[in-house]
This record gives C-alpha cells, structure tokens and sequence, in this order.
C-alpha cells in the first residue's frame, strides 16, 4: 500500500488551459504520492498528455497551480521541469533522430570536459554503464538512433529519464510501440522505481495495463476529470464506464 | 546493417573504408573532385594542374567556402540565408567607409597599422550584429528564414549601395590587402613550418582520439588504420603546401622589392608564394568550426534541433536563442568573407558578393547538407565550394561560352542532390 498521508510529490491543483476557445483541461485536480503510480486514463482528446505537459513544461497553464513537495512550482519551461526533478518520457519519445544513443540521453545536460567542450568518450562510456542494466543487448552505440527499433528507441527514452535521477517520472504511453517482451521490460522497471520511492505518472490507454501498474487511476472526459480511483477497488469494467460513459462507479460515487 | 544490434550476429566483413573510418560519402566528394579537376587537365593540355592554377583556385574559393562552413549550420538548423552575398556587400561598405574615410577623418593616416584592424573589427561588428537581427526576427518573431534573408537580400545590397553612393572604393589599405590572397602569403619556409605544425596536430588529433576510446574500453580500429591515416593527412597537406610552394612570385615582382630594399636581386633567385594568409584563415575558419560543430553544447544543438526541434526544445533548448546564434555566427563569417573578397579586388565594388547566397547555398548542399535539417559538415562545404569554383574556373579555361557554364553549374548542383539522395536510399542512411 502507498503512505498517502504525508506531503503529496506532486499535487495539480485547478489546472486549466485551453487552446483557441477550445478548454482541452478544464479544472482538472490530481496529486501523486511518492512510491507510487497513478495511471490517467480517458480517450484521445480527453487531455491526458496536455495535462501532463503542464506538469513537464511544455505548455503552461492558463489557471491552476503545481506544488512540488508541498512548495508552490513555476515550471515555465522543460528546463524548469528538470530543475524539480521531474522528468519526462513523451509518446513520440522526442529523440534527435540524427545524433546517436549518447548524444540524445545527455542532450541539454551534456557532460564536458575541464574546457567546456562536450566529452563523448565519457558520454557514451555512461550510457554503455546505464544500458547493461535498462537493455543488456543494445550494441548500436555509434549509430543514429533512427536506425535503431521502436524498442531500443524507447529504451534511449527511457534512459534519459532515469539517468537523471528523477524523483517525478511522467510516461506518456511508454508502451505503445512494444512489443509483449519490451512491455514486459517496461513493467519491471515501473515496479523497480515505484520501490526506490519514485512518484510516477502513467498515460495509458490499456485499461489492463493500469490495473496491473497502478496504484490509482485518473480518469478524464473532454477535458474533465471523471474521477480518481483505487485501481484494487474497481473493475476494468467500472474503468471502462468510467472513460466511455464519464460516470464514476455507484459503489465509489458516495 | 539492421541485424548488427543481434547480440550474436556475425559482423560483415568490413571493408578497407570501413576499418579506416572513412566516410564513403566524403570519398565520394573527394573522387567527383578528381574527376573534374583530371578533366579539365587533358582539356587544357595540362594548364589545369599547374601550381599556378590551383593557387589561384584556392584564393578564388576562399570567400564563398567561409561562409559555406556558416551556411551549413543554417541549413542544419532547418533554415535558409538568402542574404548572404547581400550581407557581404553591406560589410565590405563599412569595412571600406571606415578605412577610407571615417579613420581618416579621426586623424588616423594612411597607413597608419591601426586602421586595418579597426576596419577589421567594424566590418565583423556589423556582420555579427545584422545577422543576429535577423536571426531575431526568425528565432522570436516566428518569421520563416526564407522570407527574412529574401526581404535582406534587397535591404542589404542597396544600404550597402547607399551607404558608398554606388562608388568604388579603393585602393584599400596594405596591410588590410595581406588577406586578399596573392598580395599576402606565408613564403616557402613558413608554409613548411604551418605544413609541419598541421601534420603534428593531426597526428596527435588520431592518437588522442584513439587513446580516448582506449581508456573508456571501446573498440578502436587496428593500429595499421591509424597509422595509414595519419600518413594520408601528412602525404595530403605537405603536398598542398608543396603546390603552392612551387608557384613562383614572377621575376619582375621580386626585382622591384629588392629594389625597394636598395639591393639587386641575385641571378637565378627565385621565390615560390606559399600558403596565402587568406587560404591559412580558411583554415582557421574550417577548425573553429568544425570544433564548435563536433566538440561543444552549441555544435550539438544546432545539429540536435535540425534532427528534431520539437525534442530539443523539451530538451530544454532554447532553440529561439540558437536561431539567433545561427544567423550571428553566418553574419559574421559573411563579413570575413567580405574581407577576403575586397582585399582580392583591393577595393570595395558595389557588386561585389552578386549572387554569392547561390554559390554558398549550392557549396553546402554538393557538400551533402540536408535541406530537411540535421546533416551537413564543414569539411564537406567546403570540398562543395572547391568542387563548384573548379567546375566554374575550368570551364572559362576550356572556353566554354559564359551561358554554358552557368547551364552545367545548375545541372550539376541538381544533379548531385540527386546522387546524394540515390545513396542515401541505397545504404539506408536517413
């Protein structure tokens, strides 16, 4: 069970923004625990990932507030972001697809040498150290990572955001371009982070997936939120109703 | 290539270019370079490849190929600079206003040594400046780069028309002249020394790398590999050196500054140019920034921004700013260029740079700069500039009529994009 009773890692508080008169997040309220995941669920266009860009810096709300550890956060850009520790793995993983595995894991934080310049060696030599335990059989060190596999590209991102020692991680659909064994892969690594007290965000549209990963689901419709849920408490079914009909189950309405 | 990431797949047997680490890309530039320079050598009965010649041919290239090195990193970043022969001709004006008549006018005279370098000094100020204005309204306004280097194309020619009246302005000042070329060189012994100083540097820039891979365990290329490479730079640039060496001052040059001295020549003396200041600040040019491109957060950028611009920004990036650093950075290796090109004419014309954005844009991309963004490299813009000022040089030897030359240098820019794109597709690259 998740400690809910101290303070939240993250709590989002009234979060509004709209885009050309169209409210895309409308009051949407959640926080998050250390230790523990909560999965937002809801339909394409329900504002899962423009919520969660709020939170990592690549829009800015147009009302509501964002505390870090109980303290009030600006987080005006993905440079702000990082700063809380909050880090961010996006659906369309936001890799370079020019530069090759190293360059992409470090870029905006790269390592350098005593004169300023970037240190490759001691870049590539990291990420090698990193890959053994994320993705022992990645080899294409050199390459640019178009010319890696969904897979290994996902890893790439999902390398970015652990190095970093995140306390905050924000996975906008990790597992959409896995296949059953790289999911799998995904899923221990959730399972080890939430156990070195990460607080983690999950986007997903498997309503399986979040039962099995999440602690809590969050459930949006339209831009607002349905309800938040113990996932242990709930059904997929009750889930499902809860995306498609935007209702709350009877047995938690009270 | 697809399998090489199976844990156990068996390596394909490299090939000579690969165990060396050659681009083959590069070899292919290197060999199309050949291939023009041998033919235009048994079409002009062997005046192609005479010392004279190529001397020449390096001093004429020199201006576009600075600004190439600027207009890949433009390219890359997914932008375009239409003004840069314009931005040229603004930066010539101020560079030829201020030695001419505004240091004058301070009480400097002629001559006097300060006036060189302040004009110097004014011209990268105002190349530096323009450009990063215009990477202002690119970067933070959101105006596409076409629109703005077009819209500078008109503005700058014609403030650089108005700003001289439309008048030449020259004779330049000597010392400023140094870098135009043939009026400024190193002489035998020194173009030894630079030759032997840039074998050094290169050997140790292989071996430091090697020992770099070594030290972090990474697989480097056999012992032999390295070694050929290093004799390749070394065969490679003392034969430039020994080139431009064997390209004598003529006699009666000689004569006059051993009349200047109040001597008399010795018979049979003879005294080759050497490496022209102008082609040594190329160099420098193509090192800094190949350095910047390769060794720094900036080079990084710039080239993580063209792959993707959407990753670099949430990257953290300010991907705004580095527009602005993009256009300063072209801006003031337009006004060295600018001063390369006046100091080779020794004085500032109100053409001079015409259609230069066409030459530079068209040496970036034979260079294999990628007009999508994220590809390109200094060395390669500057094979392109070479491989350009040859085919144009060579052809006004062989005597082909002016519109024909134009009609191939067209053809053949189009035509190496084409071969560029035919080998990317074949050896999968992106």
């Amino acid at each position: 069970m998740v400690d809910r009773s101290g303070t939240p890692l993250v709590e989002m508080r009234d979060i509004s923004i709209s885009f050309g008169g169209i409210k895309a997040v409308d009051h949407v309220s959640v926080d998050l625990f250390p230790g523990e995941v909560v999965g937002l669920l809801g339909h394409n266009g329900a504002g899962k990932s423009t919520l969660i860009k709020c939170l990592s810096g690549a829009y800015r709300q147009d009302s509501g507030e964002i505390f870090v550890n109980g303290k009030k956060a600006d987080i005006q850009t993905p440079r702000d972001a990082r700063t809380y520790n909050i880090e961010t793995i996006y659906q369309t993983l936001a890799l370079a697809d020019n530069l090759d595995a190293a360059s992409n894991l470090f870029l905006g934080r790269e390592l350098t040498t005593a004169l300023g310049f970037v240190d490759d060696a001691a870049m590539e030599a990291e990420t090698r150290r990193i890959f053994k335990r994320l993705n022992p059989n990645f080899r294409k060190f050199a390459a640019p990572v178009s010319s890696l596999s969904g897979g290994q590209r996902q890893s790439v991102a999902i390398a970015r955001a652990v190095y970093f020692e995140a306390k905050i991680l924000v996975m906008d659909e990790p597992t959409a371009a896995l296949g059953p064994q790289e999911t799998q892969m995904v899923a221990e690594l959730i399972q080890e982070l939430k156990k070195q007290g990460l607080g983690i965000f999950l986007i997903d549209h498997d309503v399986h997936q979040v039962k099995r990963l999440c602690d809590r689901a969050a459930v949006m419709k339209n831009g607002e939120l349905v309800g938040v849920v113990e996932v242990d408490k709930v059904s997929t079914d009750d889930l499902l109703g809860m995306i498609i009909a935007g209702k709350t189950p009877e047995h938690l309405a009270a | 290539m697809a399998e090489a990431s199976a844990p156990r797949a068996r390596a394909p047997r490299k090939s000579i270019f690969e165990t060396l680490g050659i681009d083959t890309r590069l070899l292919g530039m290197v060999g199309a370079f050949v291939v023009v320079c041998v033919m235009f050598n048994i079409l002009t009965d062997g005046r192609f490849l005479t010392p004279r010649n190529i001397f020449n041919l390096t001093i004429q290239t020199v201006s576009v190929a600075i600004m190439a090195t600027g207009m890949v990193f433009v390219i890359v970043t997914r932008h375009i600079d239409l003004s840069v022969g314009s931005l040229l001709a603004t930066c010539s004006a101020m560079m030829a206003i201020t030695q001419t008549n505004i240091l004058p006018g301070l009480g400097l005279d002629f001559g006097n040594p300060l006036i060189a370098p302040v004009a110097i000094v004014v011209g990268l100020l105002t190349g530096a400046a323009i450009g990063a204005f215009q990477g202002y309204i690119i970067g933070y306004l959101a105006v596409p780069a076409f629109i703005v280097t077009l819209g500078g194309l008109l503005v700058w020619r014609n403030v650089a028309w108005y700003l001289t009246s439309g008048q030449t302005i020259g004779p330049l000042d000597e010392t400023y002249q140094l870098l135009g070329g043939i009026s400024g060189t190193m002489g035998e012994t020194g173009s030894w020394i630079l030759g032997a100083v840039a074998v050094i540097v290169a050997c140790i820039a292989i071996w430091s790398a090697r020992r770099a891979r070594i030290a972090h365990e990474f697989p480097v290329k056999p012992v032999w590999a390295e070694v050929a490479l290093m004799a390749v730079s070394a065969v490679l640039i003392l034969g430039f050196v020994a080139v431009l060496n064997a390209y004598d001052v003529p006699g009666r040059v000689l004569a006059r500054e051993f009349e200047a001295a109040g001597t008399t020549m010795p018979e049979g003396y003879t005294q080759g140019y050497g490496v022209p200041y102008s082609v040594l600040l190329l160099i420098a040019v193509a090192v800094a920034m190949t350095v910047v491109a390769r060794r720094t957060r900036l080079g990084r950028y710039i080239f993580a921004t063209g792959g993707n611009p959407d990753a670099a920004e949430l990257s953290g990036i300010n991907t705004r700013l580095l527009t602005v650093k993009v256009f300063a950075i072209m801006g003031t290796l337009c006004a060295l260029a600018a001063l390369v090109a006046s100091a080779r004419l020794s004085f500032h014309s109100n053409d001079i740079g015409t259609l230069d954005e066409l030459r530079v844009i068209a040496a970036a991309v034979i260079g294999g700069t990628a007009l999508a963004g994220g590809m390109g490299t200094i060395y390669g813009a500057i094979l392109g500039a070479l491989i350009m000022q040859s085919l144009q040089s060579g052809m006004a030897m062989v005597g082909v009529d002016a519109p024909f030359q134009n009609i191939v240098v067209g053809g053949v820019l189009v035509l190496a994009v084409l071969v560029d794109i035919v080998y990317r597709k074949r050896t999968g690259a992106k």
